[in-house]
């Protein structure tokens, strides 16, 4: 680096002695002014990559004190109703870190508190970005990292869920086994390798202590190196709104704006969660016991984002069990597999789904209203009801108990509401996206109502309407509708298969649409009024 | 920056159903912009929060050493609450101090970036792909065939060895799944929880068995000495759920009529849906409930399955009385217990 001025100061010595050696001068003037939009939805992905640090950190802390083995000895805590018991060194360890090290209790509810906030904030982050088409072109790479980060993330939960060689995890491990077991003609080897022979075995805690502190993180972090790396390069989305362009982002400066915010919530998640670690149990082991294959307790629940999983295991029949030739096929518990395939494959393509249905091949960098792309979002209205009505499964025998209901009853129920449910969703979601459209429709054209009441000469009462200031008039209209797009032929003057498929469900989709207003609508609407209301219409504004 | 600045800001604005987007709201100065006593009181909030995050810390350090948690559930629960609520201040002040200052002390003056094509410039294409045709050739990757051809190929299975070294994973099946630790004249005893060593099995006799009562059981010498290697791997596999119902009531098969006693019978506490233990027996209606998935099995019929998502029915062991007048085993169960698995009806 140039030598011009000679730095005097400590920090400006220390500056230049890492300037001179790292060049960081260039990062700072590429990244220092930066600029991030701000805006509260923006913050769910932040929420995310905050708590997985507090639940790297928190983790790490663990594996000081956590002994991944299923060595058989007595304990010999102080947790009395334990005393004598023949444990595993596992369930051991965990008990340990809970009543015997300091502060143990507190960072083991932490890492596991933080856990269930990180899949929460990657799953609301998602459909934050599902609504407003945060995920169209540059950005579909970054929405199938972004799918790969949330199965990440559950592997992640599920095999941290099954380390502690408790009842809760031992039956999740040996719900798991019975999964795997079921797979057509590799199923048993599968669960004999993963568990090292039979059913538990004493490799399981050690192999899933393997995946849980290094692959699957080494694999979280790779991948949100990845999603943050693409946020820099295609630069933040936006919200439609005055000034808003496609070609620019407005917001606030990395340094020093951004930077204390983002530093600043960083913290206000870790108190958050300190606070719930401090006040409320998770996973209490002592009370479930060691594993044992004999006792279940009732009401049993995995972590919530397994529980869709588990709620589809719950609602399908066993008839949908049969057998070739004595081959079984089990298609009442590989389904669940095909389902979990199914969702995470539907995310992975929706995209390139609606770029192909759209002929839209353009990029976005300005956020639709969820309202004004009504399709999308039943579409994804109806995951969301599909996806809870499976998670409301996995509670059924608790939800049945409180309401005093059949248990029988509410499996069908959830059997029912797994086809009507989306269907229903779907179509009710539209509805109240086109309604919402011409709500906003009327308030362009007509103006905000004012509440005042205006008496005409002629006795008539009307009410006032206020014309909207340019900015919202902008927000409420600036939007592209999607429409119908017949089939076209293609270069050779033919209209494919595929293409027909295209356009019929383009009709489908589309063919329902509340168009934005127009500038000439807009003019000719005021016109109307104009020529229509006579003597009082100058003091009536639109 | 001044408000013109942005609304122009360089950056085209656009036009969209023929609307004019009209640039940025003009901006609103805060309360401490302009008015150096607001001023003055926001940097002293800010001050309070980063005052209260050490106060938090200090509490933190102080509860580590004074509340200790002993072998009461109180005193860990004291030890986990205070050192909890520490860091819990000490990092929520310290995130709320610097968010307020960024809010309320820093510019909140809308800054603008351009954006530019993600693609390179069409001049770094015709490099690149320069660069690209250029390492082509001195390669000679496409001129030599045999090369290319043979170094896919072998790259192709230089992965294999790295695939088999995992084969010693685990043992294969065999006829593992098939067995169980049930056997001819093998007792019935009490599951206690965990594994019961030899000297402390309690075997069940048929008259303690009363109608309407239900046991866990296991066989007995799982825990003894000369027993299994892995005990609770036959655990797995062996517990039995014992009952005895008014024999009127049992619809039994002619061919399985004598693998029950006077009404007690016994049936794999396996399911076979999953695998998790079917725990729940409901004595007035004889079914079985796995608290899991809610398979339900019929007792009365051979546990064959009226709810849920199982598909068999539980297996049955086979049962008889000793000359003692305990209950044993007559031989193990007739199929595997527990989830379906593909050599199911293949042993």
């Amino acid at each position: 680096m140039s030598t011009t001025t000679q730095p005097t100061t400590t920090v400006g010595k220390a500056a230049t002695f890492v300037e001179s050696r790292v060049g960081a001068s260039v990062l700072v003037r590429e990244f220092g002014r930066k600029i991030f939009p701000a805006h509260w939805s923006f913050m769910l992905g932040e929420v995310a990559l905050y708590s997985f640090v507090i639940v790297v950190l928190s983790g790490t802390f663990l594996t000081f004190f956590f002994h991944p083995a299923m060595g058989e000895l007595h304990y010999e805590g102080p947790w009395v109703p334990l005393r004598g018991v023949e444990i595993s060194e596992a369930y051991n360890s965990t008990l340990a870190i809970s009543f015997e090290v300091r502060g143990g209790l507190f960072i083991r509810q932490m890492h596991h508190w933080g856990a269930l906030l990180f899949v929460a904030a990657l799953s609301i982050h998602m459909l934050r970005v599902f609504f407003t088409g945060a995920f169209r072109r540059p950005r579909e790479l970054n929405w199938v990292v972004g799918v790969l980060l949330v199965m990440m993330g559950m592997a992640a939960g599920f095999t941290g869920y099954s380390l502690p060689d408790d009842l809760l995890s031992g039956n999740g491990l040996r719900i798991i086994d019975g999964i795997l077991k079921s797979l057509p003609l590799v199923g048993t080897y599968i669960s004999f390798f993963l568990f090292g022979g039979e059913f538990p075995g004493i490799d399981i805690v050690s192999r899933l202590y393997t995946l849980h502190i290094m692959i699957v993180p080494a694999l979280l972090i790779a991948l949100i190196g990845v999603h943050l790396v693409f946020v820099v390069v295609h630069k933040h989305t936006q919200y439609p709104g005055a000034g808003n362009t496609e070609k620019n982002v407005v917001g606030e400066p990395v340094m020093p704006t951004f930077a204390a915010k983002g530093g600043g919530f960083f913290f206000l998640i870790f108190g958050l969660l300190s606070f719930i670690s401090a006040l409320f149990t998770i996973n209490p082991i002592w009370n479930y016991g060691p594993y044992d294959p004999s006792p279940v307790s009732a009401g049993t629940q995995p972590d919530w984002y397994i529980g869709w999983a588990d709620g589809f295991l719950r609602i399908v029949p066993g008839w949908l069990e049969f057998y070739i030739a004595g081959w079984p096929i089990s298609l009442n518990i590989n389904s669940a597999v095909i389902i979990m395939g199914g969702v995470f494959g539907a995310m992975f393509i929706y995209p390139f789904f609606e770029s192909w249905l759209l002929k839209d091949k353009r990029e976005h960098h300005i956020l639709d209203r969820p309202r004004n792309n009504p399709t999308r979002t039943a579409i994804g209205v109806a995951g969301i009801v599909f996806y809870c009505n499976m998670w409301a499964a996995a509670s059924g025998d608790i939800v049945a108990v409180f309401f005093q209901m059949s248990l029988n009853d509410m499996i069908y129920i959830f059997r029912a509401l797994f086809f009507l449910g989306p269907i229903l969703a779907y179509f009710i979601t539209k509805r109240m996206c086109l309604g919402l459209q011409r709500k906003d429709r009327e308030i362009a054209l007509h103006g905000r109502e004012t509440a005042q009441i205006i008496r005409l000469p002629h006795g008539e009462f009307l009410e006032r309407h206020e014309a909207l200031p340019p900015h919202k008039l902008w927000k409420l209209t600036a939007f592209e509708s999607p429409i119908y797009t017949p089939a076209e032929p293609n270069a050779e003057g033919k209209i494919t298969g595929l293409e027909k498929f295209r356009a019929r469900l383009s009709r489908f989709f589309f063919e329902d649409r509340v168009a934005p207003v127009s500038k000439h609508e807009l003019e000719a609407s005021h016109h109307e009024h104009d020529s229509a209301e006579g003597g009082g219409h100058k003091e009536i504004g639109y | 920056m001044t408000s013109k600045e942005h609304s122009g800001g360089g950056s085209q604005l656009e036009e969209l159903n023929g609307f004019t987007n009209p640039g940025l709201v003009e901006h609103v100065p805060r309360l401490s912009d302009g008015d150096p006593k607001a001023d003055r009181v926001a940097e002293r909030q800010v001050a309070a929060w980063f005052i209260a995050s050490m106060i938090g810390t200090i509490w933190f350090i102080v509860s580590y050493f004074l509340f200790v948690p002993g072998e009461s559930m109180s005193s860990i629960r004291l030890h986990n609450t205070s050192v909890g609520l520490g860091a819990a201040l000490a990092m929520f002040s310290l995130g709320a101090g610097a968010v307020l200052w960024a809010k309320n002390l820093m510019s909140d003056h809308e800054g603008i970036d351009e954006r530019h094509d993600i693609s390179g410039s069409e001049e770094d294409q015709a490099v690149a792909l320069e660069i690209l045709h250029q390492a082509k050739e001195e390669s000679g990757i496409a001129r030599r065939p045999l090369l290319r051809n043979t170094l896919i190929a072998a790259l192709a299975i230089a992965p294999l060895p790295a695939v088999l070294v995992f084969r010693d994973l685990g043992p294969l099946p065999g006829d593992m799944m098939f067995h169980t630790l049930w056997d001819k004249g093998v007792r019935l005893i009490r599951d206690p929880g965990g594994i019961p060593s030899a000297d402390s099995e309690r075997p069940i006799k048929a008259e303690d068995v009363t109608i309407g009562s239900a046991y866990h059981v296991l066989p007995s010498g799982i825990g003894a000495d000369d027993g299994p290697d892995r005990p609770i791997n036959e655990k797995a596999k062996a517990a039995v759920l014992l009952m005895r119902i008014n024999p009127n009531e049992l619809k039994e098969d002619p061919a399985r009529k004598d693998w029950s006693h006077d009404g007690i019978v016994a049936y794999s506490k396996i399911c076979t849906h999953v695998g998790c233990p079917v725990a729940l027996y409901e004595h007035q209606t004889h079914h079985l409930l796995c608290p899991c998935h809610q398979s339900t099995f019929d007792v009365t019929e051979h546990c064959k399955v009226i709810f849920g998502p199982a598909k068999r029915p539980l297996p049955q062991l086979p049962i008889t009385v000793d000359s003692e007048g305990y209950l044993v085993a007559q031989s193990d169960f007739a199929e595997p217990v527990g989830p379906t698995f593909w050599e199911i009806n293949h042993p």
